[in-house]
């Protein structure tokens, strides 16, 4: 019980928060990309915020659920449609079993992302994470993207109920500024800045850069004007973390991303503020970008304002919503328990006839049928007799 | 433990800068923090990487702040005494040199001016340092190869190199853990795995520790090659104190 993959779409692959505690030994951390995406989308359909999620890049997958379940899709915008019809993004959603979901190529940004409630797809943990390591071929599934005719089971089969559905959706994601021109990102100067002329960290943060399609899992190579260095910007190798700006002699800058190599020898001239990253992450090839120097307390400042909309967004979707009661769904699902509970009552009589004898004889004594009733479970005679 | 320079990479990583030059000294003092950090955990620090002249902490911001882990960085780093060299884990890695295993090991004779026979006495003459590992999984950076035997990269890249394979390239060796393309001489090739998934230690070695070159035929090869299928195989891993 779980999803088959019908279309791939481009680079799909599981991932969670990364694989973290190797960098020693040389192994990527991997993880997801945009990693604001991938929270909200855990938090939409209650998962636990280290679950793992589909990400793709670019065009989408098309796949078929084999059973019933709640997703929520965040991210870039593929127009997702179930069975042709067009879903909402940052929402959670109920899904049919045989439904088909589609995505189309990116019509903003360039990675989605998938969350399956329940605990998402069952994968096994390698080295404390579910990301896939697509250079080693481990993690994830079976160590590599997905392809056509994959069956990826879930961890919990035939999900139909989160409380208060209605109130697990949020508007579209405004951090990104997908339709500005160019955007501002966030960078904390350093390690090695001191290797560039003042002339080159001047045209670092003045000057626009633009996304190429050099830009994968791996770093983000973008164009504009060279940024000039002291002597050269070889160092002797040191580590890389995510968001790093890499300047090779080349001039531009390199941003290493989820899948960069875990050091390297080039000269750093800052790192992307965390919080910053889905943004940049989430540029298509030829995007303007312009970097902003700020200090490493404000970035930490920052991610500290973002863990509290994460908490907010929390208590947010979880809160009850007139919207989240369907009248339908309800009764649905009371009818079932109502009618068994009417035939172990009396065989000839509807359970709205003893609602109302319990009505005239009192409110009192009416709950204490339904405490008898709910402390033994199925005493239901006895409550009947005590009524009548 | 002598100074280190604390660098800003980010708001979630930092870097304790213990020289700009390496050495084996530098080597033992990042080892020796390492081994610091590791037995008596600062909270908020997620993850270690050293490297040739640094290592990388990585840390939970949200946990503990920069300033907070620089402070406590400097505190809990002043005095952890000077490093040991004395001491060194080795890990045995039997190579079987030449021939098949080995295809450039003729190169590189040729370019030392020396018999195989002797290249391959002079390549395991002495252990090596692992100054980092970075790269590829289990790729180690070993310092101290032997100036006879520098010889310059393949001028044609092979497409690909077998894992276990022992190369050389300008001045370094190492091991290729992992199939890849690569344009280092390959003279000989281990039957061990650097890098193995479903072993308990993915990674036969660490940062710090040295490897032992031991020459083996290519019988022995085939024979330690069915003892690792088996499960039978004992890594040899030593401790010397000099």
């Amino acid at each position: 019980m779980g999803l088959v993959i019908r279309k791939p779409g481009v680079y799909t692959s599981i991932q969670d928060n990364g694989r973290f505690g190797y960098q020693g030994s040389g192994f990527s951390t991997n993880g997801v990309m945009d990693h604001r995406a991938y929270v909200i989308a855990n938090l939409l359909v209650e998962n636990d915020p280290d679950a793992p999620v589909l990400e793709f890049a670019l065009a989408g997958p098309m796949l078929r659920f084999t059973t019933k379940t709640i997703i929520a899709i965040t991210g870039a915008d593929f127009a997702a449609t179930i069975d042709g019809e067009p879903v909402p993004r940052y929402a959670a959603i109920m899904v049919k079993r045989g439904s088909i979901l589609r995505f189309g190529a990116a019509k903003t940004g360039c990675y989605g992302y998938l969350a399956i409630a329940g605990g998402s797809v069952r994968v096994p943990e390698v080295m404390g994470s579910r990301s896939t390591n697509l250079k080693c071929e481990f993690g994830g599934w079976k160590g590599r993207t997905l392809i056509t005719g994959d069956y990826l089971p879930f961890v919990t089969k035939g999900v139909d109920f989160l409380p208060n559905l209605g109130s697990h959706r949020i508007d579209p994601d405004p951090f990104y500024g997908f339709e500005e021109d160019e955007i501002a990102v966030r960078v904390v100067p350093g390690p090695q800045e001191d290797m560039f002329t003042e002339a080159g960290i001047e045209t670092f943060y003045s000057q626009p850069y633009t996304t190429t399609t050099k830009c994968d899992r791996m770093g983000y190579r973008l164009d504009g004007t060279e940024i000039e260095t002291k002597h050269g910007s070889d160092i002797i190798s040191d580590g890389i973390s995510f968001g790093a700006v890499q300047v090779p002699s080349h001039g531009r800058p390199i941003i290493m991303l989820a899948d960069r190599q875990t050091t390297g020898g080039y000269a750093k001239i800052g790192t992307i503020a965390t919080v910053d990253i889905p943004k940049l992450v989430q540029r298509p090839p030829g995007r303007r970008v312009r970097f902003e120097a700020i200090t490493v307390q404000q970035a930490q400042e920052l991610l500290r304002e973002e863990a509290r909309q994460f908490e907010m967004l929390a208590l947010k979707v979880r809160r009850p919503s007139a919207d989240g009661i369907s009248p339908r769904r309800t009764a649905r699902r009371l009818t079932p328990i109502l009618e068994k509970q009417a035939m172990k009552t009396q065989a000839d009589t509807l359970w709205i006839d003893r609602a109302d004898r319990a009505e005239r004889v009192g409110s009192r004594n009416a709950l204490h049928y339904e405490n008898s009733a709910d402390a033994n479970g199925n005493d239901r005679d006895n409550g009947k007799d005590r009524i009548a | 433990m002598a100074g280190f320079s604390i660098t800003i990479a980010g708001d979630s990583a930092l870097n304790l800068e213990f020289a700009h030059a390496i050495s084996p000294e530098t080597s033992a003092k990042i080892r020796l923090a390492a081994e610091n950090l590791t037995a008596d955990p600062i909270e908020g620090i997620t993850e270690l990487v050293p490297t040739f002249c640094s290592l990388m902490v990585y840390y939970n911001p949200l946990t503990i702040t920069f300033d907070e882990l620089s402070a406590r960085l400097r505190g809990k780093l002043r005095d952890v005494g000077e490093a040991d060299l004395s001491v060194r884990k080795i890990v045995q890695i039997p190579v079987c040199y030449g021939g098949e295993y080995g295809p450039d090991l003729a190169n590189v004779a040729r370019h030392a001016g020396l018999t195989e026979r002797e290249v391959v006495d002079v390549h395991t003459a002495h252990d090596y340092l692992i100054d980092m590992l970075g790269f590829l999984p289990g790729f180690a950076y070993l310092g101290g190869l032997d100036p006879r035997l520098h010889t310059p990269r393949l001028a044609t890249p092979r497409t690909r190199i077998e894992p276990g394979s022992v190369g050389i390239g300008g001045e370094q060796t190492g091991i290729y853990p992992l199939a890849s393309p690569g344009g280092w001489q390959i003279i000989g090739r281990t039957p061990l795995r650097p890098y193995d998934p479903d072993r308990e230690e993915p990674i036969l070695y660490a940062a710090g520790e040295y490897l032992r070159f031991v020459p083996i035929t290519p019988d022995e090869y085939a024979a330690i090659e069915q003892q690792l299928a088996a499960n039978t195989y004992e890594y040899q891993i030593f401790v010397e104190d000099e």
